[in-house]
């Protein structure tokens, strides 16, 4: 089943229209160069901005919903960690929900381990537990789309694989999950990936073929070698065929 | 702990009112109809007024440090209060005006000119450092214009006659001029009221408060604009007073467990209970010459911004 149509999205200047869809339970990894326009595609796709095209979710158009319904529709969280005001971890992730519900904010600091830190100003956390608590801020409405930015950078190695863990549940369980992340070595464990640079989705594949191309090396100017990945030299004509 | 808040508030009310009891015991011995009159018409324009415009404050206050993300935003160091008193006294000593409510509208005018500056100048998300120097020039510029002003007025004795407005006073308002300065204030404080959940939300960042359906910058706007109302009505009726706008929000976000928005209604009670508190200092103070309240608010309130600006560094570099 289509969760997230959108048709000409795009940013004048940084992000050329473009259309996706999704399925729900899809768990997507957006991957390219700095500044080719993973952000930008994720603000356009949760209509941060000023945006042109059409985003609907499950046939709903985004910009027509009340600010109730956006919440149980979509759900962002931005690579920045920052939280000025020293608010509780709990009343951080109660921020994600419409009411109050602390059982369900109990869940989330139990699913992210969060027991010891729920009450400290959240502002006082270390960039890896704030990105936890602001991760199960997003992940606590139960959202039909999860836009996340980076949600795995500044963790643990122990904390990137709960993490992916927990996202591939949640798409398991329906919602249609979209993943902007760096580590290449996590890519096999999303089930489809875009390309994205220059401002536009290059490539929208499997993981593993969309590794496995040569544009894929071209555009993050590295090439694969026995168990990793080293820059890619550049093409030389004078070296031998 | 909110009952707390509403009993102190409740105590300054009453206090703020009846003290001191002596005047009116006499004038009650003398003569019932003396002491009621003493008891509205000079007494209970200058409780509500200090109520309310500490009430203001707080709101206002609050509002803007969750608008600007910032602790040190505030009706004062923004420089908001500083364009009110020019806006008034533009209005009063130039443009002749007398109605109150008129006054109340230049004074919202020059602080909404001045915020206007400021985000121009810094920024709606600035850095404390921009913010505080682009603040600190604007009510500088505001306060030397505001001088000019009364030096070049036409009427010869203006100086004189605003030094007792412009530095913070209560005394001898009319229930007319307490309403003109607590009407628009009381509309754009409710205004602002109904926008805490939307500030609460902004503390995930303009970007998350814009996925759930937030614009941020139309936020700001309003914000920006109820601000300059409310601020700048009482401004015109009982000058500019300093630092309650910055402190009664920190305490209020105490109470509401660091959520900017819903400081809003803590930081109220807090600015009401101080403002009220430092205007019985004001009249328990036996001196030939009344001192302006705005002097008491910065003579308390300039070591708690001291505290203020000392932890936030703590923080900072900690």
């Amino acid at each position: 089943m289509t969760s997230l149509v959108a048709r000409q999205i795009g940013i004048p200047g940084r992000l050329q229209p473009a259309d996706l869809d999704v399925q729900a339970g899809e768990l997507v990894a957006l991957v390219g160069p700095n500044g080719g326009g993973k952000t930008s595609l994720l603000r356009v796709l949760a209509r941060i901005e000023n945006a042109s095209g059409v985003v609907a979710i499950d046939g709903e158009d985004l910009d027509l919903a009340p600010l109730s319904r956006r919440r149980r529709l979509l759900s962002f969280l931005p690579a920045s960690r920052d939280v000025i005001w020293p608010i509780a971890p709990r009343d951080v992730i109660a921020l994600g929900l419409d009411g109050p519900n602390p059982a369900r904010v109990d869940e989330l600091i139990g699913l992210l381990e969060l027991g010891s830190l729920a009450d400290r100003p959240v502002n006082r956390l270390s960039t890896g537990e704030r990105a936890r608590v602001l991760l199960a801020r997003a992940l606590v409405g139960n959202p039909k789309i999860l836009l996340l930015d980076e949600p795995l950078s500044n963790l643990d190695p122990y904390w990137v694989l709960r993490i992916l863990s927990i996202l591939e549940i949640a798409a398991h369980s329906g919602q249609s999950v979209l993943v902007a992340l760096h580590d290449l070595g996590q890519l096999p464990r999303f089930g489809r990936a875009l390309l994205i640079a220059d401002g536009q989705v290059q490539m929208d594949e499997a993981p593993a073929s969309l590794m496995a191309s040569e544009r894929f090396e071209q555009v993050f100017r590295i090439q694969a070698t026995q168990g990793g990945w080293e820059v890619r030299r550049q093409a030389d004509p004078q070296s031998s065929p | 702990m909110r009952l707390l808040l509403i009993f102190l508030l409740l105590v300054a009310a009453v206090g703020h009112l009846l003290l001191p009891f002596g005047p009116l015991r006499e004038a009650q011995a003398v003569d019932p109809e003396l002491a009621d009159l003493i008891l509205i018409q000079l007494r209970l324009p200058r409780t509500l007024l200090a109520l309310g415009y500490g009430a203001t404050l707080g709101i206002s206050g609050a509002a803007l440090q969750a608008m600007f993300a910032n602790p040190l935003a505030s009706p004062d160091i923004s420089g908001a209060s500083s364009g009110a008193a020019l806006g008034a006294v533009i209005g009063g000593y130039w443009l002749g005006l007398t109605q109150p409510l008129l006054l109340a509208a230049c004074g919202a005018a020059g602080a909404l000119g001045i915020l206007t500056l400021l985000i121009a100048l810094a920024g709606r998300r600035a850095d404390t450092t921009t913010l505080l120097l682009a603040g600190l020039a604007l009510a500088l510029a505001a306060g030397a214009a505001t001088s000019l002003a009364l030096a070049l007025a036409p009427s010869p004795f203006a100086f004189y006659d605003a030094y007792d407005w412009l530095m913070g006073n209560f005394a001898d308002r009319s229930l007319a001029q307490a309403a003109a300065a607590l009407v628009p204030a009381s509309v754009a404080s409710i205004l602002l009221l109904r926008r805490a959940h939307a500030l609460d939300l902004t503390a995930l960042g303009e970007d998350v408060a814009a996925s759930l359906g937030i614009k941020p910058r139309r936020l700001g706007l309003e914000v920006i604009a109820l601000s300059a109302i409310a601020v700048g009505a009482c401004v015109s009726v009982a000058g500019a007073i300093g630092f309650v706008g910055l402190v009664a929000p920190v305490f209020g976000r105490s109470i509401s467990r660091g959520h900017p928005g819903s400081a809003m209604v803590p930081a109220a009670l807090i600015g009401a209970i101080l403002l009220a508190a430092a205007d019985l200092v004001v009249r328990s103070v036996p001196l030939d010459r009344p001192i302006p309240v705005g002097v008491v608010t910065a003579l308390f309130g300039t070591p708690l911004f001291v505290w203020l600006v000392v932890t936030m560094r703590r923080r900072v570099t900690a």
